[in-house]
């Protein structure tokens, strides 16, 4: 049952960045050049999304547990550090150089040419090195 | 502007923010790709969660795949009828990149869909963060790479 449900959260995920064409890294990277020709396509999906996801969680985190499920696992952390910033910098750097965040990158599988999957294997090795480093421990 | 894309872009939104939604009421979890797959990747085996996270990989995969089949309702820039694009650049390009993402989002704990949509909906001080030091760098990076060096990406 969890594995059926987890497919239909991932189907919906995939539709949504295939609707919104960012599985188009031309529309990310036209999104990101604000002093180019500004493509806004991605402000609109992201709005869609919060505005969606804000009004849902506040219905479903009303109830007392999940329907699979014992808790909800929602991330506790308050703080802001190093460790938050300086990842989000190396992230945005990667992201504006291919046009690519996990998400897109992934769904785009169906679409396969050696770049994508060379940065797909880059990807799950920099997510390993993340774990491993001692500044993250 | 390109309403025909705006729109089509607050529906796939929408279609995201339902993923977010549902996955939060069925397994409460917080739809963060990054955090989902790097656990299926990364995490060891015996934890009961490779099953679902598999799935959702393979889900995010087949929603393009489902769109290629129907045709027409993707929302690539070029060519509205395709739905995947294609990669900006080379393998060696590619490979710093994925570099990047994937070390910059395991270390910052989230990516666009973790911090950038659950967290925003959450209201999240370090998911705001984040998504403002992503974007922000992103844009400085492209500024860069498109007007400063020229033509690279």
């Amino acid at each position: 049952m969890k594995a059926f449900l987890g497919y239909i959260a991932g189907l919906l995920f995939g539709l949504g960045l295939g609707l919104g064409g960012m599985t188009d890294p031309a529309r990310v990277i036209g999104f990101l050049d604000i002093f180019g020709a500004w493509d806004p396509t991605l402000l609109f999906v992201l709005g869609g999304a919060v505005i969606t996801t804000f009004i849902g969680y506040r219905v479903v985190l009303r109830q007392a547990k999940p329907l699979w499920g014992d808790g909800f696992r929602l991330p506790t952390r308050h703080d802001l550090d190093g460790k938050l910033v300086i990842g989000a910098i190396l992230f945005g750097v990667g992201w504006g150089l291919s046009g690519y965040c996990p998400g897109p990158a992934f769904a785009s599988i169906g679409k396969p040419s050696y770049p994508l999957v060379v940065m797909l294997l880059a990807m799950v090795a920099g997510w390993g090195v993340a774990r491993r480093s001692p500044f993250t421990q | 502007m390109n309403w025909t894309a705006n729109i089509q872009g607050l529906i796939g939104g929408g279609f995201i923010g339902l993923s977010a939604v549902f996955l939060m009421a069925t397994l409460g979890r917080v739809a963060g790709i990054s955090g989902i797959l790097a656990g299926l990747f990364l995490d060891k085996p015996s934890r009961g969660e490779l099953g679902w996270r598999l799935m959702f990989l393979l889900g995010l995969v087949s929603g393009p795949v489902l769109l290629m089949l129907f045709g027409g309702l993707g929302n690539v820039a070029d060519a509205s009828q395709d739905v995947i694009g294609t990669p900006p650049g080379g393998v060696p390009l590619m490979l710093v990149a994925g570099l990047l993402v994937g070390v910059g989002t395991g270390v910052g704990s989230g990516c666009t869909s973790g911090h950038g949509v659950c967290g925003l909906a959450r209201l999240s001080r370090r998911s705001l963060v984040a998504t403002l030091v992503f974007l922000l760098t992103a844009m400085v990076v492209v500024f860069l790479t498109r007007h400063v060096i020229g033509g690279a990406a």
